[in-house]
């Protein structure tokens, strides 16, 4: 399928669903509704709803009915990386903590920065358990060099760039790809690390850096390329999207572009919220992640910034890496940890919001961005009414559950929440009219 | 929050802990007690035959992923004149396969059953983790990266309190000392370990560098002042410890040249005679002389450089103990030595605990 976000029915999805019992919350509010699917659409949201014969009947009692979640940022590691994940246990996660769609990063083995690479994923993603829209590399082999044949990706329904992993360092080529991003209309999204700030440094550079021994990545290496960003934003016209932001120079940046009216968006990853630079005291590379755990004042500003409305979306930045790759030391292990799984819990446990506003910041936000809404032709995160895509998510907000890495569904295991308590399971999760997980279960 | 972990410096030891990953697992009591051990452990070096059964039947393990035979050679004496089996891997050695990772190399040395496992390595925390893994086995750090050295750090303060008459009197009279630590501080295992171990004991401890040789941040550390100008910290300096600077970092990257760095930080003739008199010089080796040390302060009387080799075998031989040493074996070791070829040692009033 050409692209990923176009609506089609799943093969798998039964005549007729009823989503009983819930609390609805869309763009237009909250209600007590019913939800009716027939045939993969939205036929009917009303209180009291009677099942058919022969309907699956999903009960959402105390829960939450939300647009399905969309990830900007999912490591798939599928081509190259398969023992750490593949498509298909990586949207089996994905499904699991209630996304119906993720954006795939380019940066597999190969990266996908071809037509041909991206086709392939697209044939590789065909029945997988969500959507999988690609992001393309900017750069060829995210070399950061020359640029990638965009269009022919845009052709294919690429609609957002990244040359995640790393940052594009040259100012000049960033510049040139946003131009040319801007006739195609796609959105470019920036890791933002300048590696000659950043250097070798394997964690936050700070109080805990230095006891610890560890070269450091000082904030302004993520600072002078968001500063840099919006300034090219500004001059070119081209949306900027920035990547897992972690510092509070980060935020207060984009803050006063966007009030400014500057084309940029920006997400923010669970762990950047949750936790510090201290979790590296006993050198487990579980809390090695790129950007690094800052401290605790940047952990307070990515708060604030998703209160306000600074930073657009939650996005996983789920990292798969395989468990030797994980007993190397600190400074060799690759940075990185699983997301899709726990991101809604962590929200709802650490965030200080309205569920209305967490399943903003994981549903119609993100797809905006991804342009997988309906506006652009998609599926995602559309308002839960007559007519649309049966993308779902079911959430209770208040049950409890602990993390256990060896029961994710990610081929990894590198979570560093493993033994935590947390607020806020996904119940039900509906891919086009499936119910793809029901009672917290996978069932395919 | 989730992360509020608490690991640093944290929570006061009181008995001997159960590793040796950092000076900041022992108080000023262990510290003590390591320090009087170690006399009792310099007198056996002395004897014809410096060799005691301590730890006859225990096996110890050097696990050396980073050249450095003077520190391999210092534990494996110590081991063996302690009569423990002392099994060897070094780095680019069979026992440490290519492409094995570290996880099943210490898998495989638990298997084949070691007491201690002594570990030296170029990545911070790699002692930490292998501690996290073992079971019934202590964890030596012998150098990590740039995070921590402590018996290092242990020997230093050793051979200082012998300077300062020796005992638990030169013990008592770290406090207030005026203690100059000189160099590549932000690269220095070396100055982690002396920083902690110094402020322990209640010294006054100085930084002397450029910025840009200093850590990031001195947020948290027990240093009570910091100086880019040697010269004015001088005359208020009872010892004076180098740090030897490496020479890609003294070309372009971190100082400008080594002739800069020379000028600034080294410790000339000239500036030795601004110390006072009792003072103590220390370098942890190997000295690059002429850099950070003029050959001929090297040779004053002043400098313990050659002291703190000699004193490394008997400090480690005492964290040996201390990790590894029954209680049983306290008692043995107040028993007089005599003529026997092998006896334990006898510290002066013995072991405190
Ligand atoms: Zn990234």
């Amino acid at each position: 399928m050409a692209d990923p976000g176009t609506g089609r029915m799943s093969p798998t999805a039964p005549m007729e669903l009823l989503v009983r019992g819930g609390t609805v919350v869309d763009r237009t509010g909250s209600r007590r509704s019913d939800v009716r699917v027939v045939e993969g659409t939205v036929v009917e949201v009303a209180e009291g709803l009677e099942a058919a014969p022969g309907a699956t009947v999903l009960d959402a009692g105390g829960c939450v009915v939300s647009p399905g979640f969309v990830d900007l940022h999912t490591h798939l590691r599928e081509p190259g990386r398969e023992e750490a994940e593949t498509i298909d246990s990586g949207t089996r996660a994905a499904a699991l903590g209630g996304f119906t769609a993720v954006v795939a990063m380019p940066n597999t083995e190969p990266a996908l920065d071809s037509a041909e690479s991206v086709r392939n994923v697209h044939a590789l993603a065909q029945g997988a358990m969500a959507h999988v829209a690609v992001a393309g590399a900017i750069t060829v082999g995210r070399a950061g060099e020359r640029l990638a044949p965009m269009a022919e990706l845009a052709a294919l329904g690429v609609r957002i760039f990244t040359d995640d992993g790393d940052g594009v360092q040259s100012a000049g080529l960033m510049r040139r790809a946003l131009q040319y991003a801007m006739d195609l209309d796609v959105t470019l999204a920036q890791h933002c690390e300048d590696k000659s700030l950043s250097g070798g440094g394997v964690m936050h550079e700070g109080a805990w850096s230095s006891r610890l021994g560890l070269p450091g990545q000082p904030s302004e290496a993520e600072e002078v390329m968001v500063a840099r960003d919006i300034a090219l934003a500004r001059a070119t016209g081209g949306r900027v999207h920035f990547l897992h932001l972690s510092t509070a120079g980060s935020v207060e940046l984009v803050r006063r572009a966007r009030a400014e009216g500057v084309p940029v968006t920006a997400e923010v990853a669970p762990h950047h919220f949750t936790l510090t630079d201290a979790c590296a005291c006993g050198f487990d590379p579980v809390f090695k992640v790129n950007p690094p755990l800052r401290t605790d004042a940047d952990v307070a500003a990515v708060k604030a910034a998703l209160a306000d409305g600074t930073a657009d979306a939650i996005a996983t930045d789920h990292a798969p890496h395989a468990p030797e790759l994980k007993d190397l030391p600190f400074d060799e292990a690759p940075p990185g940890m699983l997301g899709l799984q726990t991101a809604l819990a962590l929200a709802v446990t650490e965030l200080a919001l309205p569920i209305e506003h967490i399943v903003a910041l994981l549903s119609w936000q993100p797809a905006a961005i991804a342009r997988l809404d309906g506006a652009s032709g998609g599926t995602q995160g559309g308002d839960v009414a007559p007519g649309r895509p049966a993308n779902l998510a079911v959430v209770d907000p208040v049950a409890t559950w602990v993390v256990d890495p060896a029961a994710l569904a990610s081929r990894s295991r590198n979570t560093p929440y493993g033994g935590r308590t947390l607020t806020g399971q996904v119940r039900h999760t509906v891919l086009m009219g499936e119910p793809v997980v029901i009672d917290a279960e996978a069932q395919r | 929050m989730l992360s509020s972990a608490k690991c640093w410096a944290g929570d006061l030891v009181s008995a001997f802990p159960k590793h040796l990953l950092a000076m900041d697992d022992l108080d000023a009591g262990a510290i003590g007690e390591v320090l009087r051990v170690t006399d009792s452990f310099a007198e056996v070096g002395r004897r014809a035959n410096p060799k005691v059964p301590t730890l006859r039947g225990r096996t110890v393990a050097t696990l050396f992923f980073e050249d450095s035979t003077r520190t391999r050679m210092s534990f494996e004496t110590a081991a063996k004149r302690m009569s423990a089996d002392v099994l060897s891997f070094a780095a680019g050695s069979s026992a440490v396969k290519k492409g094995e990772s570290l996880r099943d190399t210490i898998e495989t040395i638990q298997a084949i059953g070691m007491d201690a496992v002594i570990i030296r390595h170029r990545s911070s925390g790699v002692p930490a983790r292998v501690a996290s893994w073992v079971e019934g086995c202590a964890v030596i750090n012998a150098g990590d990266g740039w995070h921590q050295h402590p018996t290092q750090a242990l020997l230093d303060l050793y051979t200082v309190r012998q300077s300062l008459g020796g005992g638990d009197e030169g013990l008592a009279r770290f406090a207030g000392l005026r203690v100059t630590i000189v160099g590549d501080i932000r690269h220095s295992r070396v100055a982690r370990s002396q920083i902690t171990a110094y402020a322990a004991l209640g010294a006054d401890v100085t930084l002397v560098a450029p910025s840009t040789l200093l850590p990031p941040s001195l947020e948290g550390w027990p240093v009570a002042s910091v100086s880019h100008d040697l010269d004015k910290v001088l005359a208020t300096s009872d010892v004076v410890s180098l740090l030897r600077l490496q020479a890609e970092r003294g070309s372009g990257e971190y100082v400008p040249t080594m002739r800069e760095y020379t000028a600034g930080y080294a410790l000339t003739a000239r500036r030795a005679l601004e110390l006072p008199p009792e003072a103590v010089i220390l370098h942890p080796g190997p000295m690059i002389r002429g850099v950070e040390i003029a050959s001929e302060v090297a040779e004053l009387p002043s400098a313990r450089i050659t002291d703190q080799v000699g004193n490394g075998v008997a400090v480690r031989m005492a964290v040996l103990f201390l990790l590894l040493g029954q209680p049983a074996s306290l008692e043995h070791m107040s028993e007089p030595p005599d003529s026997e070829p092998i006896g334990g040692p006898a510290p002066e009033g013995g072991p405190r605990g």
